[in-house]
């Protein structure tokens, strides 16, 4: 079967992210007043998986070899379909 | 004695590196293209800096999980020594083979200039030819070089003995205002537990000759050396 997975990739709670104050600084030059902003990155996979369960395992193994830095990063992962 | 300097598509400081081991250190070099692994004895490795797969996903995340680690990983096994500069640097953290990792600056931009170092450690492969706390100026030359260490860390007391390298300013003080991107305890040099593999995000290359304003880098190179030639 085929799944559409979705990973989300962000910071572990404390970590410093410097392009995020950057960009609500910028937000607040454009009149944006916002009380917390924070940056993180998706990754959308299709691929073949005999079950939700496997593909769940799948994607999770992919972030801890690949796609997510343990040391700063955490991850989310959502079987889309 | 043999040194190679491996190059990933992006890499752009090998020739540098090659250049300094060889005409500056006259130690024979091999400049090797990463897919083709190390085909022979090598005594030391130099992952270069630059920007590896275009420094894709993170910086270093990509070229570490190539097969020429595994030969890289071996080579360290045998007491081999292995330098990774900048780009390097976060390739080692990345492979897992040094604590920690080296991303963003603190402030997101991308920082080129000399700097002072303070040397933490000499007895090290790569630095036993400094003085202990010797203040040795050399540049750096990137975006992603804030040393973050895994939570706890600093609890380990072995941790400490590991880092071989901090910010400092000219009289060596390690100082908040030394500190160009944020790098935890101004760490900016980092050793494996067995002290023979050195991640280090400034460039030592860059400052072998005085012609190019400091030649300090240069006795990393050479203490290298002098370490292979006493332990073959």
């Amino acid at each position: 079967m085929k799944f559409l997975v979705r990973i989300t990739i962000s910071l572990k709670e404390g970590v410093l992210d410097p392009e995020a104050s950057l960009i609500r600084r910028a937000l607040e030059n454009l009149g944006f007043q916002t009380e917390e902003l924070k940056t993180a990155r998706q990754f959308i996979v299709r691929f073949d998986a005999d079950d939700e369960l496997q593909a769940r395992e799948r994607a999770k193994t992919m972030c801890e070899r690949l796609l997510a830095n343990p040391v700063i990063q955490k991850y989310e992962i959502e079987v889309l379909g | 004695m043999r040194f190679a300097v491996i190059q990933f598509g992006g890499s752009n400081c090998d020739r540098d590196v090659a250049y300094v081991l060889e005409e500056i250190c006259g130690v024979d070099t091999d400049l090797v293209w990463f897919k083709e692994g190390l085909a022979r004895k090598y005594d030391a490795v130099v992952l270069p800096g630059g920007f590896s797969y275009g420094d894709y996903l993170r910086a270093g995340a990509i070229a570490a999980r190539t097969p020429v680690m595994a030969d890289i990983r071996r080579l360290a096994a045998g007491g081999g020594l292995v330098l990774g500069i900048c780009n390097g640097a976060q390739i080692l953290a990345e492979s897992g083979l040094v604590p920690g990792v080296f991303t963003v600056n603190a402030y997101p931009k991308f920082i080129c200039r000399p700097l002072f170092l303070r040397v933490e450690r000499t007895d090290t492969p790569f630095t036993s030819l400094y003085s202990p706390g010797e203040v040795i100026r050399i540049p750096i030359a990137h975006r992603e070089g804030r040393y973050v260490t895994p939570p706890g860390v600093e609890k380990d007391p072995g941790f400490s003995s590991q880092v071989a390298f901090r910010f400092c300013d000219r009289f060596g003080n390690v100082t908040s205002g030394s500190n160009p991107n944020g790098s935890f305890q101004n760490i900016t040099g980092i050793l494996a537990p067995q002290k023979n593999i050195l991640a280090m995000m400034p460039h030592p290359e860059r400052a072998s000759e005085d012609i190019l304003g400091s030649s300090d880098g240069k006795r990393l190179f050479l203490s290298m050396i002098a370490h292979l030639s006493t332990s073959s």
